[in-house]
């Protein structure tokens, strides 16, 4: 069992009528890059963030990282990482005091922080802009930074929201060779998007259709279970029966 | 606690980066104490007077000689009985000093009180009132300060706290209450949602870092800056305006630290109800700017407003505040004078901080 990392069961979320999230149940496993699909709407953002302790369920119940999401909040936050589909690193503070931030929130020693400093640097080969304040970077430089400062703590889990939105294809691969090498170090990828060329990517995939996790599974199953050629495809053919739209 | 600092850290290089808002923040308080204590003046100085004199004796030529060292007025010589229109007119004097002809004989007279005939007659310019009006009194005083001047009729006037009726004393403390307020709780209002905005909130929540010390940690630079401001504003009011100061200075900085922690549970507030930086000045300027100016008496004396809007006038923390600093500052009084004022100010902090802090986290979840 220890292998499972997130475990979710009749996960409920409503706000007064309205059922955002509506029974979902799933597990993921340590280490997997797991692909949480759907349309805008769907449910996805609220599923994440009751995930990531930022919010209570209606009902139902889940784990995340050895601890329960509706009483333990405080000591998933310390054990998971986040990263926004907005930009959320800081514009007008550079690289390094950007990294020295998260680094402090996540109560890195003076060392620690250091050394993770310069192997954030080296790796995204920024040592020349350590000090040039984040706002002036490339959209997709940013991304990087925000998905290594995300990971800096070394979390067991990482919640990705449409982490590539706006980003160029070149930059967008580059970002996905990033996922995997965390992945590959055991850290587990917690990843929605809208592209479902990425879905690909994905060890394995849900999508979810008005609250409710309507499919689930590896691609290659996905794609032959709806006997559709792409992930593309078998997506059209479960968003048709959605009846929320945008 | 380590997170804490680096946010505090964080914060403060915010501020200092926006040098632009900094520069504002700094320079403001000094701008507008100079503005309001020299340039906005209510007080009238330097009115341009023109005497007529038939006669030049020795009494008049006295007490135009005594008026022309006198900050208040500008001697700006004699002329003809006829030309009087013509000068008041054309706007080279606000006023016209008539003497008698026989001034020293009434003069006289009067201070035997045998005569009651006019020996000295004043014309004023009244298009602007305020001006016409002060400048009577200034006029009437620069006559009886003379002793020989109708002296028995003359009420004894006494006028005490700031007895050369300096409009720009009164400024200060409604300064005061104005900055405070637009420093805490606009700029901490804007900042907190600035990061909501800009997505950056969200991942601080994320994160172990409990969110009362990330908005704690919020408030001390600006907390900091705040202490500035006041420290700022009491020297130049007391060093440039020659405000005088003579009242509990350990109660007036405690009041004005109670205020700003005041002021900054309202920017919490703010922050809580609004979504974007543009509806929090609004809020801001609408429900706090506007009511500390026109409510609170910094420009208008609560006691002339309509009973609605002296009724109007209780709720803003502001007013309490100005009226306390008044007292101390101006009116030289010790702090056991305020304690009405100090204590509906501490129910207000109390009241809204926890208004605050039960919003804060109710909007969390």
């Amino acid at each position: 069992m220890s292998d499972v990392i997130i475990s979710v069961k009749d996960l409920c979320k409503c706000f007064g009528d309205f059922t955002a999230v509506d029974h979902i149940t799933f597990e993921v496993q340590r280490g997997e890059i797991f692909g949480f699909l759907g349309a805008n709407g769907a449910g996805k953002t609220t599923a994440m963030r009751m995930l990531c302790g930022l919010s209570y369920p209606t009902s139902g119940s889940g784990r995340v990282a050895g601890f329960d999401i509706c009483t333990q909040g405080e000591q998933i936050k310390r054990h998971i990482g986040y990263m926004s589909q907005r930009f959320s690193l800081y514009d007008d503070l550079t690289v390094r005091e950007n990294i020295r931030l998260y680094a402090g929130i996540y109560g890195l020693g003076r060392y620690e922080t250091l050394r993770r400093t310069v192997s954030v640097l080296n790796r995204l080969h920024f040592r020349d802009e350590a000090n040039t304040l984040v706002g002036s970077l490339p959209l997709g430089w940013k991304q990087k930074l925000a998905f290594s400062v995300a990971t800096l703590h070394r979390p067991e889990v990482v919640f990705l929201d449409e982490p590539t939105g706006g980003v160029d294809p070149v930059t967008r691969r580059q970002f996905w060779e990033m996922i995997y090498e965390a992945a590959s170090g055991g850290t587990t990828v917690f990843v929605t998007t809208h592209y479902m060329d990425e879905a690909e990517y994905c060890s394995r995939v849900s999508i979810m259709v008005d609250g409710k996790i309507e499919a689930l599974g590896a691609p290659a199953e996905l794609k032959k279970q709806y006997g559709a050629e792409s992930m593309d495809e078998v997506f059209r053919i479960l968003a048709r029966g959605a009846k929320r739209s945008e | 606690m380590s997170g804490f600092l680096h946010f505090v850290k964080k914060e403060t290089l915010h501020i200092l980066r926006d040098r632009r808002t900094m520069l504002i923040v700094l320079l403001m308080p000094v701008v507008q104490v100079l503005l309001f204590g020299f340039a906005i003046s209510t007080e009238v100085n330097n009115i341009p007077f023109f005497a007529v004199a038939p006669n030049r004796t020795e009494a008049v030529r006295q007490q135009i000689e005594r008026m022309s060292v006198n900050p208040y007025f500008l001697f700006k010589g004699y002329i003809d009985q006829s030309r009087i229109d013509r000068v008041l007119r054309s706007g080279q004097a606000t006023a016209v000093v008539v003497f008698a002809d026989d001034y020293d004989r009434l003069v006289e007279g009067a201070a035997a009180g045998a005569v009651d005939e006019v020996a000295v007659q004043f014309i004023l310019d009244a298009s602007n009132p305020n001006n016409a009006g002060t400048g009577q009194i200034y006029l009437q005083r620069a006559f009886l300060a003379d002793g020989s001047t109708a002296a028995g009729s003359a009420p004894a006037v006494r006028i005490l706290y700031n007895p050369q009726m300096k409009s720009s004393y009164n400024f200060v403390p409604g300064i005061m209450g104005l900055i405070f307020i637009l420093i805490c709780a606009m700029m901490t209002s804007v900042s907190i949602v600035r990061e909501k905005e800009s997505g950056t909130m969200e991942v601080l929540l994320v994160s172990p870092v409990r969110p009362i010390w990330i908005i704690s940690a919020k408030m001390i630079p600006y907390f900091l800056l705040s202490c500035l401001a006041l420290a700022t504003i009491l020297l130049l009011a007391h060093y440039v305006l020659g405000v005088p100061m003579s009242g509990s200075m350990v109660g007036l900085v405690g009041l004005s630290l109670l205020y700003l922690v005041l002021s900054l549970a309202l920017g919490l507030f703010i922050s809580t109800v609004s979504h974007t930086q543009v509806v929090a000045i609004l809020i801001s300027g609408m429900l706090l700017m506007l009511p500390v100016i026109m409510l609170s008496g910094m420009l208008f004396p609560v006691e002339n407003m309509p009973g609605i809007l002296q009724a109007l006038s209780c709720v803003v923390p502001a007013r309490w505040y100005i009226e306390a600093v008044r007292k101390l500052m101006i009116g030289g009084q010790s702090f056991a004078a305020v304690w009405q004022e100090s204590a509906i100010l501490l129910g207000m902090t109390v009241a809204l901080v926890a208004v605050a802090l039960k919003k804060f986290n109710d909007k969390l979840e």
